[in-house]
Order: structure tokens, then C-alpha cells, then sequence
């Protein structure tokens, strides 16, 4: 016992971290991605990707897909904190459901000319990444796919003459017949 | 074309928020006015159906909608103004979150088309309240405001309680809109907490409490928040299985401390009995409460060898801090109600003699002892006279925060529930007065008792101004020991004795600071003078301010320090300069 005379038990446990996709269905009222991003910077929760977007317009649906990660009492407790909040209408953890499909957009510029413009098209080809801007020193691809395969392509893209990446984040789905 | 003009329910935003009071049967509301609000307040002045009771500072409406929340089981309600108004709202607010408290929150704010301009007393106010309400909303249309009313009465009084904000601009106060009564459908359909147990689990529950050898209940703040038929349950439960029972802070009087079967508060300044029957113990049943840092000391020993029932209805606190066996969501009444007939029906009284002969020893070790003095008053001893004469009276206590607030714990005993206000979760400094304001505007006849401190009292001290226009006999028993006690004692353990600002400087003359406002001030200096000041205080239908003068240096024990388990407790008799160092040792990381 060697942590400092505290008011507080100080020795943070230290069961291995996961990564979990979570799919949160909630209204599509003022000020709810806030209450939904407090939570996570108010209670130290980590945010690895975030999309939101309007679903059902009709009903005011709006779905957030959030990438975190922590132990699994940790990925719990995000799934109950979210889960309790008033527009909150349901909370699905995909990583649990085993057959969830992540798709992520991404939109790379990279600047070059000779064999690495030629390489950068080659790629971009083998990764089925289209080319939506061209000059004659530059390309803009738009690549689609789970995070670590946009990932990889950027990282081949480095040394090609990576000028920025612009990501949309995780969006997830199951597989099936069935809705959340 | 119809005629709006004769349609009784055509009313301004302003009539609408008072006639939305009246739906939900409030007859108080605790508030301060101001330019976002005079419409509101204009309407209070033409009827007689709502009481206003005007406080000194809207820290001081809310913890005194919390003090009346908690005696009553109803929600507690704050009119204030925007900008400076709200965010005085924002410590009560939090406080009432931390104690899952309802209460209904109304702020004014500029209007719609000033939003966002810097205006004058404008600030975000749902913005900054966000992480201190369970929910709450910006009504931008006179037509949305009778239905966000309505829902925010049900969000803040139903599933886990809390506190809930609605900020109504000013000109949604002047606009003419149509109002409705309560309804179903003003609420959030994905809102639905959930009340009745899993009868699989409430099963299970019965099995494990069935073959217990070495078990225990830990009751905690929802057995109070699920209303007095949850407490009754409770003591039936503890009737039919003939098992031991500790609380925490917050559960007090849920069990009646005459019981045979309590064993006193648990956690770092619980008893020695309750703290280790909990470390020891092979079956816990966890009725409300949220297994807090101040309960579990050292996470990893807390009641190492036990299986764990957890009974909560907020789905959050199960496995938050220590990891449960059977979670059973649902209302505590709700769920103990179901328990305890299936345990009725299909289970005997468990032979645990040989744990009560076991338990009997740990309180032989008699861990709230003190020894006497017959010169200078001990707080202990201060209480322990306060408890015993006003025994058999009709009394709520309040409670500052600090060492006086453990002693209280320890050493007043609650044999009903909502007789204790108190704040545990946000420990707010200032609690204690103000609730007594609104605890007594609730029971007008009881007797309300805030245990304070010296230096506590002083952060809402002008709520006395309150309790003499509104005729609130409230009693204000400092205990004065001229020092922030409770941080002393962190200093005296952990900091080598370096009382650094602990010490309370230039305090006031109390008994002419409750003269100056219209009170009445008495002081006890001697354990002599101790009974018969105390009757007097008792005796005075006015409110009084009590200066007693005790022990400046006493300590507050037992006491688990950090980062130890809970069969690793200091007792007083043990906690020698020499034990106590040698308990605390370590680095300087204070709270
Ligand atoms: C200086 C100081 C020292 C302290 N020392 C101690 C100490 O030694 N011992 C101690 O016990 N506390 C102590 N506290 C208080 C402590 O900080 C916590 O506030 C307290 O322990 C929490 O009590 P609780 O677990 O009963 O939870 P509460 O905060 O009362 O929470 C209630 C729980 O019940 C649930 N609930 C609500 N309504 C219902 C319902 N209808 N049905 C079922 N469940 C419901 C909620 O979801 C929540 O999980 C201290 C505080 C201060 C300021
Ligand atoms: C608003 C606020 N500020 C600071 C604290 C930290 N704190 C906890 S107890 C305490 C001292 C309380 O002194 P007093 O009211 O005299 O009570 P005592 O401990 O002496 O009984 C302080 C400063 C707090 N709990 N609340
Ligand atoms: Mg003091």
C-alpha cells in the first residue's frame, strides 16, 4: 500500500482496455449531441470516432455511432450512462453483436509527380479508392471501408505525398434481416 | 371561427407556468425575483393557491426545495432569474443530482431574440446545467411550455429522482398559448424507467439469502427515495430473515436504530460492527445504494469473500465501482415487496447464530465510545444530549457538512425515514440552514434542528433572515469548535499538523448575529449549562441560533483510512499519535 495519504483510493485498476462500437438511437431535439459529448468528457470516457446524422426525419430520429474504448465494467457503464439519458431511445453495442459491418468515408489528398503519382494511382486502384479531384500535381480519392483498411491506405499514402485526410467516422449496421 | 378569447386554457406563458404548478398540487415555491422573471412573479402576486417563500440567495431556494423535497417525498420547487440567478442554482442543483433529490427548476432568461447576443444577465443556462440536472430544456415556444412542465414534474419525480431545469425566455412568459392538463404523452417515449423487479433474479436473490451463514443487508438512499412503504418492507424483510442491518449516509432511519438489528452507518466513519460485518459477510443485499467510494474503501478488498444482491432502479449504479452477482433493477419497494413474499413462501429463517455471536463481539469493541469530560462540552456528548431530549418529539435535522455531520450520523438516532436531510454525495458546506427553511415550511409544527459547524454556517447564514419573515422556528445548533474540523483533522493525519487555513478566524458573535436578525441567541460553554440551554432552545417558537462551544481538537472515529479495507479501521482508543501516523503514513494528496 503505497499510494499517497488521500481522501480518495487512488490506485486505478488495471483490467485490459477494449474497443466497442456502440449505435445510439436518440431524438433529434436542441442540444442533444451535447448532452451525449458531456457525458463522455465528464466522466472521462474516451471518444475514438463520432457520426451523427438525422435517420428518420419524420420521427426526428437521428443515430449516433460512437468508437470508444475502456474495461469492460467501463464500456458498461457508457452504455448505461447513455442509455439513462431523457432522448435517448436505445443503445446497441455492435461490437456484441458479432455481426455488425463499419464503414468509415475518407477523402485523401496527395500531392506529387513521376513514379509517385503513378504508385498513388496504382493504390488507390488496389484499394478500390476513386479519384473525385485531379491537377496536374495532385488527386483527391475518396476511399470507403472499415477504419483500419482507411488506416492502411493512408499510411501508404505518406510517403507518396499525403496532404490531408478528411474522415466522416465509423457508421455501423448488423447483418440481417433485423433493425436496432 | 371559434372565440379564443373565452377558451380557458388561452393564457400567457407566465399563468401557464403558476397553473402548472397548481396541476402538480404545489403549495410552495422557494425563489428569488428579477428582470427574466417578473412576469412569472406577476402572476404569483394575483393568486393565493401557491405560497412564495422569498430566500437571500437561490443557493438558498434550493437547498431549501431539497431540505423540503427530502421530508416530504414531493418535489421541491425554485423560481429564479437568469443570468447570476441560475448559476447561483447551479451548487443546489448538483447537490440534488448527487442525492438523487426532485426538484423543479425554473429559470427565466432574455428573450429568444437576444439569445446568443451577450445580454444583459444572459447566460447558457441549459448549458451550463446540463451535467447538474437529470434533464432539461429551453422552451422556445408558448406552446411547447405547458407539455415540457408537465414532463419535467415526471422526469425529475420518477425512476431515480432528480433535479430538472426548464429556462423559459421572457417573451415566451408574455406570449398567449394554449395550455393542457398532465398528460401521458408529454413525456419522452424513450423514458421508461423501470420499477418492477425480474422475478429470475428476485429467485436468485432468495436462494442466496436463504442459505446465507454470514449475511447482511446495506440499505442506502433509495429505500428513502422509493417512499415510506419501501422502509416498512425493508423492516419486514429484516423481521423474517433475522438478519443485520447497516446504512449509509443517506439511508438513515430507513431501519430504526432502536432495531435489535442495526448495526450503525457503515463507510470511513462508520461503526466497527457494520464496517466488518460487510468485509466478512458471504451474502450482501444492497437495497439503494450505490456502493460510494466513502463505503467501499480499497476496491479490490471490499467484502472480498461475498456474493452480491443489488437492488437499484437506475441500471448505472449496478457494477459501477464493485461488480455484483444479482443486479435486480427495479423500485426498491417494488422489488422488496416481491422479495420478501417469495422468501416468505419458499425459504425458513437461516441459523446464523454463530454470525451473531460473531458481530456481538465486533460491537463490544464499543468503536463510538469517547471518554467523558466534565469541563469542556465534547461534540459527541453535544449531540448524544440534543438526541435524548428531544426524544419522542416530532423532529427533522439538517446537517451542515463535516465533523458535526458525522457525529450527527453517529450519534442521533433516526427511527423513521425522511426525518434526515443531509448532503452526502457533493458534501455542499451551506446545505444544512436552507434546509431547514424549507423542511420547516413543509411541517410548520415539527421541530427542525440544523447540526451545523462553525465555519459551514456561515455560507448561507442569511437564509435567517428567511426563517424570521416566513415565522420558521428552525433551530441552528453549531457545534463550535472554531476550526473547519473535518479539514483540521485531514491536516493533523496526513499533513504533519500544519493547519494550514483551518483555523476559523474572527468568527462572529453568534449569539448578537441571531439578535441582529430578529432571532434568538443562546450559548452553552459548559457540559453543566449543556441540558438546560438545550430545553430552552427547544422552547422558543422562534428561530434560534445555538452557539455551543466544544472541544476545539476532537477528532472524528472510527475512521478507515484510504486506501485501506474495511477490517483495517482506526478505532478511538487505539488512534494514539503513534497509530495514527503509522495508519496514515504515506505521501500528501488531500481531497
Ligand atoms: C464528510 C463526509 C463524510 C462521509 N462519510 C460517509 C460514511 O462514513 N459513510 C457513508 O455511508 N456515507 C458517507 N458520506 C456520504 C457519501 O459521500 C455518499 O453520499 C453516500 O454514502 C451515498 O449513499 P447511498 O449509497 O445510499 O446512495 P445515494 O446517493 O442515496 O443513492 C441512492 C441509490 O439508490 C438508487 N435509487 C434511487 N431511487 C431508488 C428507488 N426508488 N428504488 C431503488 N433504488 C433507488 C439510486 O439509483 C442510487 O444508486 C460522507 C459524506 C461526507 C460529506
Ligand atoms: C462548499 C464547500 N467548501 C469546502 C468544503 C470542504 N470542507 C469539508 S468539511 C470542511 C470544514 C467544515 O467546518 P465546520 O463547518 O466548522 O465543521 P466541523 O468539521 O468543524 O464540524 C470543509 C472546508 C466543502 N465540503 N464544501
Ligand atoms: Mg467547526
Amino acid at each position: 500500500m503505497n499510494q499517497p495519504a488521500s481522501a480518495y483510493f487512488l490506485e486505478e485498476r488495471h483490467d485490459p482496455n477494449e474497443t466497442h462500437t456502440l449505435s445510439v438511437l436518440v431524438q433529434n431535439e436542441p442540444g442533444v449531441l451535447a448532452r451525449v459529448i458531456g457525458l463522455f468528457s465528464g466522466r472521462g470516457y474516451n471518444i475514438e470516432s463520432l457520426t451523427v446524422s438525422e435517420t428518420e426525419s419524420q420521427k426526428h430520429l437521428s443515430r449516433i455511432t460512437i468508437v470508444t474504448t475502456g474495461t469492460p465494467m467501463v464500456i458498461q457503464q457508457i452504455k448505461h450512462q447513455l442509455d439513462r439519458m431523457i432522448p435517448v431511445y436505445r443503445v446497441v453495442d455492435m461490437t456484441l453483436t458479432g455481426s455488425s459491418i463499419e464503414r468509415e468515408l475518407a477523402m485523401v489528398k496527395v500531392r506529387g509527380g513521376g513514379d509517385h503519382r503513378v504508385e498513388a494511382l496504382r493504390l488507390a486502384d488496389a484499394f478500390r479508392a476513386r479519384v473525385i479531384d485531379a491537377t496536374t500535381e495532385s488527386f483527391v480519392f475518396e476511399i470507403t471501408g472499415n477504419s483500419s483498411k482507411i488506416n492502411q491506405f493512408i499510411d501508404l499514402m505518406r510517403p507518396l505525398g499525403l496532404v490531408e485526410v478528411s474522415r466522416t467516422g465509423v457508421a455501423a449496421i448488423t447483418r440481417g434481416p433485423e433493425g436496432m | 371561427m371559434t372565440d379564443k378569447s373565452h377558451d380557458p386554457n388561452q393564457m400567457t406563458g407566465a399563468a401557464m407556468i403558476v397553473r402548472a404548478l397548481i396541476d402538480h398540487g404545489v403549495q410552495h415555491v422557494f425563489g428569488y425575483p428579477g428582470g427574466a422573471v417578473l412576469p412569472i412573479y406577476d402572476e404569483i402576486f394575483q393568486q393565493s393557491e401557491v405560497e412564495h417563500i422569498l430566500v437571500r440567495h437561490e443557493q438558498g431556494a434550493g437547498h431549501a426545495a431539497e431540505g423540503y423535497a427530502r421530508s416530504t417525498g414531493k418535489p421541491g420547487v425554485v423560481l429564479v432569474t437568469s443570468g447570476p440567478g441560475a448559476t447561483n442554482m447551479v451548487t443546489p442543483l448538483t447537490d440534488a443530482l448527487m442525492d438523487s433529490i426532485p426538484l423543479v427548476c425554473i429559470t427565466g432568461q432574455v428573450p429568444t431574440h437576444l439569445i446568443g447576443n451577450d445580454a444583459f444577465q444572459e447566460c447558457d443556462t441549459v448549458g451550463i446545467t446540463r451535467p447538474a440536472t437529470k434533464h432539461n430544456w429551453l422552451v422556445r415556444d408558448v406552446n411547447d411550455l405547458a407539455r415540457v412542465l408537465h414532463e419535467a414534474f415526471y422526469v425529475a419525480t420518477t425512476g431515480r429522482p432528480g433535479p430538472v431545469l426548464v429556462d423559459v425566455p421572457k417573451d415566451v412568459q408574455f406570449a398567449t398559448g394554449t395550455y393542457h392538463p398532465p398528460r401521458k404523452s408529454d413525456v419522452h417515449i424513450s423514458y421508461t424507467p423501470r420499477v418492477k423487479g425480474d422475478a429470475t433474479q428476485i429467485r436468485k436473490a432468495v436462494a442466496l439469502l436463504a442459505n446465507a451463514k454470514r449475511p447482511v443487508i446495506y440499505s442506502g438512499g433509495g429505500v428513502i427515495n422509493s417512499g415510506p412503504e419501501a422502509s416498512k418492507l425493508l423492516r419486514q424483510l429484516v423481521e423474517a430473515t433475522g438478519f443485520p442491518i447497516t446504512s449509509t449516509l443517506m439511508g438513515l432511519g430507513a431501519y430504526p436504530a432502536s432495531g435489535p438489528n442495526w448495526l450503525g452507518m457503515l463507510g470511513m466513519h462508520g461503526t466497527y460492527e457494520a464496517n466488518m460485518t460487510m468485509h466478512d459477510c458471504d451474502v450482501m443485499l444492497c437495497v439503494g445504494a450505490r456502493f460510494d467510494d466513502r463505503i467501499t474503501g480499497r476496491v479490490d478488498a471490499f467484502s472480498p469473500g461475498s456474493k452480491k444482491i443489488h437492488i437499484d432502479i437506475d441500471p448505472s449504479s449496478i457494477n459501477k465501482n464493485i461488480r455484483v452477482d444479482v443486479p435486480i433493477i427495479g423500485d426498491a419497494g417494488n422489488v422488496l415487496g416481491d422479495l420478501l413474499q417469495v422468501f416468505k413462501a419458499e425459504a425458513k429463517k437461516p441459523d446464523i447464530k454463530a454470525w451473531w455471536q460473531q458481530i456481538a463481539q465486533w460491537r463490544a469493541r464499543n468503536s463510538l465510545s469517547y471518554r467523558k469530560n466534565n469541563d469542556i462540552i465534547l461534540p459527541q456528548y453535544a449531540i448524544q444530549r440534543l438526541f435524548e431530549l428531544t426524544r419522542g418529539k416530532d423532529t427533522y435535522i439538517t446537517t451542515e457538512v463535516g465533523q458535526h455531520q458525522m457525529w450527527a450520523a453517529q450519534f442521533f438516532g433516526f427511527e423513521e425515514p425522511h426525518r434526515w436531510m443531509t448532503s452526502g454525495g457533493l458534501g455542499t458546506m451551506g446545505y444544512g440552514l436552507p434546509a431547514a427553511v424549507g423542511v420547516q415550511v413543509a411541517h410548520p409544527d415539527s421541530l427542525v434542528i440544523d447540526i451545523a459547524g462553525d465555519a459551514s454556517v456561515q455560507m448561507t447564514i442569511q437564509e435567517m433572515s428567511t426563517a424570521v419573515q416566513f415565522e420558521l422556528p428552525i433551530k441552528i445548533f453549531i457545534l463550535n469548535n472554531q476550526y473547519m474540523g473535518m479539514v483540521r483533522q485531514w491536516q493533523q493525519l496526513l499533513h504533519g499538523n500544519r493547519l494550514s487555513h483551518s483555523y476559523s478566524e474572527a468568527l462572529p458573535d453568534f449569539v448578537k448575529l441571531a439578535e441582529a436578525y430578529g432571532c434568538v441567541g443562546l450559548q452553552a460553554t459548559k457540559p453543566s449549562d449543556l441540558d438546560g440551554a438545550i430545553k430552552e432552545m427547544i422552547s422558543i417558537r422562534r428561530p434560534v441560533l445555538f452557539d455551543c462551544r466544544v472541544a476545539a481538537l476532537e477528532n472524528c472515529f472510527p475512521m478507515i483510512p484510504s486506501g485501506k479495507a474495511h477490517n483495517e479501521m482506526l478505532l478511538p482508543e487505539e488512534a494514539t499519535d503513534e497509530a495514527t501516523a503509522k495508519a496514515f503514513a504515506g505521501g500528501k494528496a488531500l481531497v
